[in-house]
């Protein structure tokens, strides 16, 4: 299933970091000068390939939500870098970003929300065109809306066009989210956690479909999910955040059948098996995720860790690549 | 532990739900069983009526929804006639629920402990405050929380132990069947992981019967001996977990089924089932499932399939095909 990934880069993302000043009440800022921060994403490396999807798995507070908005530039990182086309998309004006965006989209969560209920799906689909400027008349706008909804299944478009999101399904709904992503033929989509408000027999094929989408249009796609069973199925790479920290990257089934990272393993042996007969999983463990606010020092698992020791909590380890495209932060591997 | 003693036992239950636009058929000749110290997964996608089932259990289903005919026999007494007033009697210490969205159950402005001793002192009439005091500790003990935290507010308390803390305050009337409406979702995978390892032990520590709704197959099948599968307002398959999972027969079960990719094993490209639930105020005649069902025949439009078992023990499914 995994088709031919090209190794070219899409995105190269350097020690990435996005941190939000924490509100204050006025007293408390006379009592410590200390700025708080709660750090979202603190130091981030990787890259996107081109044709690939590639899952970011984590648990909520894990800072994958935060990646997805940064990468498009939808929140303005506090340092570091990201490389699209050969271009700091970090250092660019709005004006400037303008010309990129038709290259950069973003399938939501809640297609209940995601889609103006006062606008008609042709409507919806066609705005990325008009804000781009992507079409030479009326014709050929709506050409290009019927394509993309006849590529996403939304079939005979003519039929849906001129009808409103409470007209849909959910799925129908999230087929349009996803018709107005691909419209103008972009170079990679993020998609956060773009099936869970779906009822769970469709979810496979928006799923399928996107995976489709970006194989045949070899656009990338940074799927966003907490759900690493599913992402194990449809992506190339998964990479595994906690506490704004990559802990581990490599090839989904890698990842998942042979996890190096304390935390990986955790993550994978906590994930229900759909077989009553499968052993059950009894060393789950303990605990949740920490304070972003205050991160535990050096490894930010320690706290957490079957095997932490005396170096875990004082240095904190980097993201090594310690067998061919297998990436990960642990002192045991070093 | 007795084994195969009937704690409950719903039979041809139909709960419907008044509309402008008319009847909701939510849960229509609902029929299933469970034994003292086992557990029940109710399963099926949102809209199923898995819930409706729940409520109805307790009779708290909301305004305009109404039992019309069935009966739920639970401990030797049918619970449908039953007056409000002596509902209550039942709730809590004969039959408990733990709702879904543990993050909004608690009142915020009061303590945990002070919600739980709420319940303890409703159910059970005369108990001093030291009695109560001991209770609330000995609940949270029981869930894993220091019992010291009774004196806190929801709020300081995180997503986890809130979680926990709900099912302390189910059990604070000593029931003698839980009702979990999806107790992992909204919680991250390992909180969850930990939330159905507290709710196993529970069962065989205390030996609770329960009943565990859940539209996450994967979550039944780690915690349940029995299963039930709703689609449309109708159990269409029924029977022991392992069979059920391990040999699927209706249609449905099976779309279902491999919409949830294992884990384990080698990666594949995923299936789903065509089509959308229906409309229960408009069902689809006959067999409720036979728009998106892949091997349709003429009769499963005409005639209703029975839950019955084909060939397997304690395995009953709803379809023509067998």
């Amino acid at each position: 299933m995994p088709g031919h990934v090209d190794s070219e880069e899409v995105l190269k993302i350097e020690d990435l970091r996005k941190w939000y000043p924490l509100r204050r009440g006025f007293f408390e800022t006379l009592l410590s000068r200390d700025e708080l921060n709660v750090k979202a994403v603190d130091g981030i490396s990787f890259t996107v390939r081109k044709g690939e999807v590639l899952a970011l798995a984590g648990e909520s507070g894990s800072g994958k939500t935060t990646t997805g908005k940064v990468l498009l530039r939808l929140v303005k990182p506090t340092s570091g870098s990201i490389f699209f086309q050969g271009k700091d998309i970090t250092k660019l004006s709005e004006k400037e970003l303008k010309p990129l965006r038709r290259e950069m989209q973003i399938v939501f969560q809640d297609p209940f929300e995601s889609l103006n209920p006062r606008m008609t799906i042709k409507e919806i689909v066609a705005e990325p065109i008009r804000v781009q400027h992507a079409s030479a008349n009326e014709a050929e706008l709506e050409e290009m809306v019927k394509k993309a909804l006849s590529d996403v299944e939304v079939v005979p478009p003519e039929e849906f066009l001129y009808r409103f999101p409470h007209e849909l399904s959910g799925g129908q709904r999230q087929r349009v989210a996803v018709a107005r992503a691909f419209v103008l033929g972009p170079s990679f989509i993020v998609a956060d956690e773009p099936v869970s408000m779906l009822d769970v027999s469709i979810r496979a094929e928006i799923l399928n479909l996107m995976v489709d989408l970006v194989k045949k249009s070899s656009a990338s796609i940074i799927y966003i999910t907490h759900d690493i069973a599913l992402a194990k199925h449809i992506s190339d790479r998964i990479g595994v955040m906690y506490l704004g920290k990559m802990m581990e990257m490599g090839g989904s089934q890698t990842i998942v059948d042979l996890p190096l990272h304390p935390y990986t393993q955790a993550l994978i042996a906590a994930v229900p098996v759909p077989d009553p007969e499968s052993k059950r999983t009894q060393n789950v463990i303990s605990g949740e995720i920490p304070s972003p606010v205050f991160p535990p020092s050096g490894c930010r698992f320690h706290t957490r860790c079957p095997y932490a020791h005396t170096r875990c909590t004082k240095e904190e380890p980097a993201l090594v690549e310690v067998e061919k495209d297998h990436y990960v932060a642990c002192h045991l591997y070093t | 532990m007795t084994a195969n003693s009937t704690v409950l036992s719903v039979q041809d239950l139909s709960a419907y739900y008044y509309t402008l636009n008319g009847w909701v058929r939510a849960a229509e000749s609902v029929t299933f069983d469970v034994e003292m110290g086992q557990a029940m997964g109710l399963a099926g996608e949102s809209g199923c009526g898995k819930t409706t089932v729940a409520m109805s259990l307790l009779k708290i289903l909301p305004r305009g929804g109404r039992i019309r005919k069935g009966k739920i026999i639970f401990d030797g007494e049918d619970l449908v006639p039953l007056s409000e007033n002596e509902m209550r009697k039942r709730r809590w210490k004969g039959i408990s629920i733990v709702f879904q969205g543990a993050m909004s159950a608690f009142n915020p402005v009061y303590k945990v402990g002070d919600q739980i001793a709420e319940a303890i002192k409703t159910h059970e009439s005369g108990v001093s405050k030291a009695d109560v005091e001991e209770r609330i500790a000995k609940l949270l003990e029981t869930v894993g929380i220091e019992p010291s935290r009774a004196d806190n507010y929801p709020h300081e308390f995180s997503g986890g132990m809130r979680q926990r803390a709900l099912i302390a305050m189910a059990l604070a009337a000593n029931p003698k069947m839980l009702i979990a409406d999806e107790p992992g979702t909204a919680l991250d995978v390992i909180v969850q992981a930990q939330t159905l390892k507290l709710l196993r032990d529970l069962k065989d520590r205390l030996g609770l019967s329960m009943i565990m709704i859940s539209h996450d197959l994967s979550i039944i099948a780690e915690t349940c001996e029995k299963v039930a599968i709703m689609y449309a307002g109708r159990i269409v398959e029924y029977g022991d977990a392992v069979s059920i999972f391990k040999n699927p027969m209706h249609p449905y079960t099976q779309g279902l089924i491999k919409a949830f990719p294992s884990i384990k094993g080698e990666r594949v490209r995923l299936t789903s089932i065509p089509g959308t639930p229906p409309d229960l105020i408009h069902p689809p005649p006959a067999c409720r499932f036979n728009p998106r069902c892949p091997y349709v025949m003429d009769i499963c439009k005409k005639i209703d399939p029975q839950l019955v078992e084909h060939g397997e023990k304690n395995h009953l499914a709803a379809c023509h095909l067998y």
